[in-house]
């Protein structure tokens, strides 16, 4: 129990337990998911129900780096800020040095060495949070989803979930659901499906962002999420009614 | 020795540079682009040394950017993106001047109007309707005294631009043969007509 109090020690079974607290941190976070699709990245996030009197606009959990890159946390949202804000002008300044746009992989190995680094060093504790980030693959110019997290690793994945307590099931979920190719509106439908085990229906509770190959990015609307989840909740519905007259 | 020249507009900013790439007695190139856009809706035409004139508008345009992104898109004006100009050149005055002096055009959205900044090395900074740099200054800033009025269209001070050109051609002893010209307004930066490089041709 005493080997949490300084980062720079490990526990005596090989653990860093104050990496592992933070991946808590995560866990009480609101939910991220990402999905590659064929020419696009979706991700969406939760949005949890904000104080009256707040303004939700300035609530915000998907973040502009770069022209082509996008990110989003899971975790400490104060946390989240300082990362973001460095990677940001490390995007800049690789654009300014090398006259040329960063990949998903630099920005993506650029935050998780950050979180690394602060697992390693005396006083500080590491970030609380877990990002999911997406930007484009200098080849051909196609999205890609890396995901980062306290323990400072980045991985690149088809789809991810990070934050919230049922990660690990949606997981799951993803991984039987899950097809290689997706075009946009497939890749939206299983992005807002997955959402919609973890939040209370509707489209004022997710935030959905889709990056496209080539760069465009856009904040899809809450209507056009607001169809999607319809058209889930009626194939919900007539999945269960197929179910029941089987008596 | 670079030529820049600035005529505000009622709906836009005209800048016009040389293409010059020269030291000593050699061109270097013929088609070089003095005229960087900074922003969506801002670009500064430069005059110096090439070295500087490329750290100086690469630095001060990767720091627009920046700013627009740590602040969730909004945009600086067209007064702040000089003041910033300025400043960055006063720091760097007494440490390691940027031997870069410019006119500085751009269309703020919000306001709906042009405006156009002279900044010199030394950090000065001065909102004007119209404008020069280099020895262009000595010939063509009587010309567009003249013609300038206010709320000009973009045709009309095309017309002062191509006076001014004009009059360069005519007694500057360095012969500019091609000059880059944009315009920038409510649809942002755009090049209206630039010339080509003879080994290009």
């Amino acid at each position: 129990m005493s080997y949490d109090r300084a980062i720079t020690v490990f526990s005596p079974d090989g653990h860093l337990l104050q990496v592992e607290y933070s991946m808590e941190a995560v866990r009480r976070g609101s939910t991220v998911v990402g999905i590659q699709g064929k020419d696009c990245v979706v991700l969406a996030v939760e949005k949890r129900a904000t104080a009256k009197l707040q303004d939700d606009r300035t609530i915000r959990k998907i973040f502009s780096i770069d022209d082509s890159t996008v990110l989003a946390f899971a975790g400490l949202t104060a946390d989240a800020r300082v990362l973001i804000d460095r990677v940001r002008v490390e995007a800049q300044s690789y654009r300014l040095i090398m006259e040329d746009a960063p990949s998903a992989e630099y920005l993506a190995r650029f935050v998780a060495e950050i979180q690394q680094k602060y697992t390693q060093r005396g006083g500080v504790r590491p970030f609380g949070i877990a990002t999911l980030l997406t930007g484009l693959d200098p080849p051909n110019q196609r999205p890609v989803l890396y995901q980062t997290d306290p323990a400072g690793t980045h991985s690149r994945w088809k789809a991810q979930v990070i934050g919230g307590n049922n990660a690990k099931s949606l997981r799951e979920f993803l991984e039987k659901q899950y097809t290689a190719d997706l075009d946009e509106a497939a890749a939206v439908k299983l992005a807002v499906q997955a959402l919609m085990e973890v939040v209370d229906s509707g489209a004022k509770t997710m935030e959905v962002c889709v990056v496209r190959t080539g760069g465009k990015r856009e904040m899809l609307s809450e209507s056009v999420v607001q169809s999607t989840v319809q058209v889930l909740e009626q194939e919900q519905q007539a999945a269960q009614q197929q179910q029941q007259p089987v008596e | 020795m670079d030529t820049v020249i600035g005529v505000q507009y009622k709906d836009g900013v005209i800048i016009a540079a040389d293409q010059a790439n020269a030291r000593s007695i050699l061109i270097y190139q013929s088609n070089l682009d003095k005229i960087k856009q900074l922003t969506s809706h801002s670009a500064m035409g430069v005059s110096g040394p090439n070295c500087d004139l490329v750290q100086f508008t690469e630095y001060i345009s990767k720091n627009l950017q920046l700013y627009e992104l740590r602040h969730e898109g909004t945009k600086l004006s067209t007064k702040a993106q000089a003041n910033f100009c300025r400043n960055e050149l006063a720091v760097a005055l007494r440490k390691g001047p940027y031997q870069v002096s410019a006119l500085l055009g751009g269309f703020d959205l919000t306001t709906q109007k042009p405006s156009l900044y002279y900044l010199d090395y030394m950090g000065t900074l001065q909102k004007v309707p119209f404008g020069a740099q280099g020895y262009a200054q000595y010939f063509t800033l009587s010309t567009m005294d003249r013609e300038y009025r206010e709320n000009l269209d973009e045709t009309a001070a095309l017309d002062i631009i191509g006076k001014a050109i004009h009059e360069l051609q005519s007694r500057f002893l360095i012969k500019q043969n091609n000059f880059i010209i944009k315009v920038i307004d409510q649809d942002g930066v755009r090049v209206h007509s630039q010339g080509a490089d003879p080994a290009d041709t």
